[in-house]
């Protein structure tokens, strides 16, 4: 390590999870690149659906005529298709796609919300706040699959086109989240709040938004990617039980796990094992994945729960110190994916 | 807050007792008191955002029976309900019903939603049951072997599990169950809680429980109670392997933390063997954080229950509810729901008291 590595290569090292994918040894760097792949493999899928996909999500017949219904897996259909006639390796394909403008646009709504909130809510305190967490405290307690239910009754009321199902779909699972992400950013903007930084800006005369979104903001806002990286496998099952429950976006908008899944259940009674399995895996596979990423995350950025590199690697202290993008000041929670699912 | 508890035991963390309020009364039953009032806000809450969000795409009857009735029968009936009233009118006195115990009447069957608690409600109590069991079975002992071996291959596998186990929908786990163990092994049931003969016998059982264990246990028949066990096998197991993994990393996080604790050490120089210092030492502290998410987890029990029995067609208060929520009646619906609220809050603030009786700390 005597040699200095080129500007291409430091900058290289910063950027965010190449930094931790060197950070982390043994078992944890195992686990952080298998979730990376599976979650590189679903984003690309659902970039490329239509490279990948064979048919459309809805197409029901080719030149050669209809496919027929719970066709076994092989030859023209490479795994089969579902009761209703469509091709289960397309629906699997297109699904991801569905999946991930669900998650984006759930989670980038439940983000501005939660994060608004919480920064007003815990920079402005009085009786704002106290309603605010009374409020999300009994929103967060309760089962979040019976919400994003109550929600998508409301929301959902005869949308049929693709991106009015992805909206509705995700607008149910931002009301769900955003007491999440609202309960985070209150309570650092609370600890921030007396941090001397602040008050020097308060007596230097900066107005109250300014210090809100200049100086508390940006340092409120390091642990968001964790969560992120949290809330949309959560966000992923959550579409999946919605669909599941009927509740999604209709097979001919889109193609949905969840749903094709609630299609396939009276196909398991019978043997039919094709229709249930590859949507089923592909939620496995996605979840696994970015919780995987998440989870490694996670314990990185907690000292208390990294594994340190051996003492006689003489990695350089640079490495071994905590530069992670999070705090890690131990009156932080460790974030746990599972704990807060429901 | 309920839900503010560490995951992880961490003494500078956690509130001193207030000693403000010494002398003025006793710190528990304060404590007692504030929890207990905070239901009400948690509860009015759920109901208002429930209330609001069913109320907001129409009146209940039309959205149930708009395709089967005309106009003026709809108007009728809308008129005859109260629903052209304005909505606040309708809001305070949902509101006053609620307070009463009264969930309101589903539509489309007529029947009161407090009865539908009475009748489906014990088949989800039943069915929480035996995934709790399998949860706490499964979960504890291999959280404490993973804690043990913490970053060797024992501990890798059994988080990789964990983490697969909270992966898979509890939906999918059942089918893939369901397909393996019922449709091709054909050694339990396909769905349901008992087949059909044994249901009978169980119904017309005098005062029953509707709690179907209990009840082939006073029917004294080793049939009905082997009956009633192998419908219960698969749907425990996809709802209780969930809960499972989320135990396992509970524990074995609250291990982990309690294993590096002083008293540990001197206890393994006293020369106490590593099963107890594991079991006894390391274990019983990390119990508390445990036992208070073990309560919140009834929220997702409850989620879960009502895939999980729309899977197995257990008929319980989830399996209800999509039955309700297919045929558009929001106010069954709505009424569930809010029942479930209630249950969740009532819960929640059950397993704070057990943690503030077992730790002064949580006190405050």
């Amino acid at each position: 390590m005597t040699t200095t590595p080129s500007r291409f290569v430091a900058v290289w090292r910063k950027l965010p999870i190449v930094h931790q994918v060197r950070q982390s040894v043994g078992l944890q760097r195992g686990m952080l690149v298998a979730g990376l792949i599976l979650t590189g493999i679903f984003l690309l899928t659902a970039l490329f659906a239509p490279l990948l996909a064979p048919y459309g999500f809805s197409q029901l017949r080719d030149e050669e005529g209809s496919f027929g219904a719970q066709v076994p897996p092989g030859g023209q259909h490479i795994l089969g298709t579902t009761v209703g006639g469509y091709d289960v390796l397309s629906r699997v394909i297109w699904g991801s796609r569905t999946a991930l403008l669900v998650i984006v646009v759930a989670v980038a709504l439940s983000i501005f919300a939660g994060v608004l909130l919480g920064l007003v809510s815990g920079y402005l305190g009085s009786w704002i706040d106290r309603v605010l967490v009374v409020i999300s405290d009994a929103v967060y307690a309760f089962p979040t699959l019976l919400l994003a239910i109550v929600a998508a009754i409301a929301i959902s009321g005869g949308q049929s086109s693709f991106w009015g199902g992805v909206f509705a779909a995700a607008v149910s699972i931002t009301v769900v989240y955003i007491p999440q992400y609202f309960r985070v950013i209150r309570a650092e903007t609370v600890r921030i709040k007396s941090e001397a930084y602040v008050e020097s800006a308060k007596v230097i005369g900066s107005s109250t938004p300014r210090i809100m979104f200049r100086h508390v903001f940006r340092n409120a806002t390091r642990t968001l990617p964790l969560i992120f990286t949290l809330n949309s496998s959560e966000a992923i099952l959550t579409l999946a039980g919605l669909g599941f429950l009927g509740f999604g976006i209709e097979p001919s908008a889109a193609a949905e796990w969840g749903y094709d899944l609630n299609k396939s259940i009276s196909d398991v009674t019978s043997g039919i094992w094709w229709t249930s399995l590859f949507p089923g895996l592909a939620i496995v596979l996605v979840v696994l994945g970015i919780t995987l990423v998440g989870e490694s995350l996670n314990d990185l950025a907690d000292p208390r729960l990294r594994t340190r590199r051996r003492a006689d690697q003489s990695a350089p202290a640079l490495e071994t110190a905590p530069i992670s993008t999070l705090d890690l000041n131990d009156d932080i929670d460790s974030i746990d994916p599972l704990e807060a699912r429901s | 807050m309920s839900q503010s508890a560490p995951a992880v035991i961490n003494p500078a963390q956690s509130e001193p007792p207030t000693r403000r309020f010494r002398g003025i009364t006793n710190p528990l039953a304060r404590f007692l008191i504030v929890r207990f009032l905070l239901i009400f806000p948690t509860v009015f809450i759920l109901v208002t955002m429930v209330f609001l969000l069913m109320r907001s795409i129409g009146d209940p009857i039309t959205a149930a029976l708009g395709d089967r009735l005309t106009a003026a029968q709809l108007a009728e009936r809308i008129s005859a309900a109260g629903y052209d009233r304005p909505l606040v009118v309708q809001y305070f006195e949902y509101l006053g019903q609620v307070f009463t115990g009264n969930f309101g009447t589903a539509i489309t069957d007529g029947r009161p939603v407090s009865e539908l608690l009475v009748t489906y409600g014990s088949a989800t109590l039943e069915l929480a049951f035996y995934a709790v069991l399998v949860a706490l079975v499964v979960g504890i002992p291999l959280g404490m072997v993973a804690a043990y071996y913490r970053d060797k291959w024992p501990d890798a596998v059994l988080r990789v599990a964990a983490i697969l186990a909270y992966a898979t929908p509890v939906f999918f786990a059942g089918l893939l169950l369901k397909l393996v163990f019922a449709v091709w092994l054909k050694v339990l049931p396909v769905a349901g809680r008992a087949s059909t003969r044994t249901e009978l016998q169980l119904t017309t059982l005098d005062n029953k429980s509707g709690i179907y264990l209990i009840d082939a246990f006073r029917l004294g028949s080793p049939a009905a109670i082997g009956d009633v066990l192998s419908h219960a096998v698969l749907p425990g197991l996809a709802l209780g392997l969930l809960t499972a993994g989320i135990f396992l990393r509970l524990v074995r996080t609250n291990v982990i933390g309690s294993l590096s604790m002083d008293y540990v050490d001197a206890a393994r120089s006293r020369g106490v063997s590593e099963y107890r210092l594991v079991r006894k030492h390391a274990y019983k502290p990390a119990l508390i954080p445990i036992i208070t998410v073990i309560g919140l987890q009834i929220a997702l029990l409850l989620g879960g229950a009502v895939l999980t029995e729309t899977t197995f067609e257990w008929k319980g208060l989830g399996f209800k509810l999509v039955e309700y929520l297919g045929a558009r009646d929001f106010v069954a619906v709505q009424g569930i729901v809010v029942l479930l609220a209630v249950i969740v809050a009532l819960t929640n603030f059950i397993v704070d008291i057990i943690a503030a009786i077992i730790d002064p700390r949580v006190r405050y």
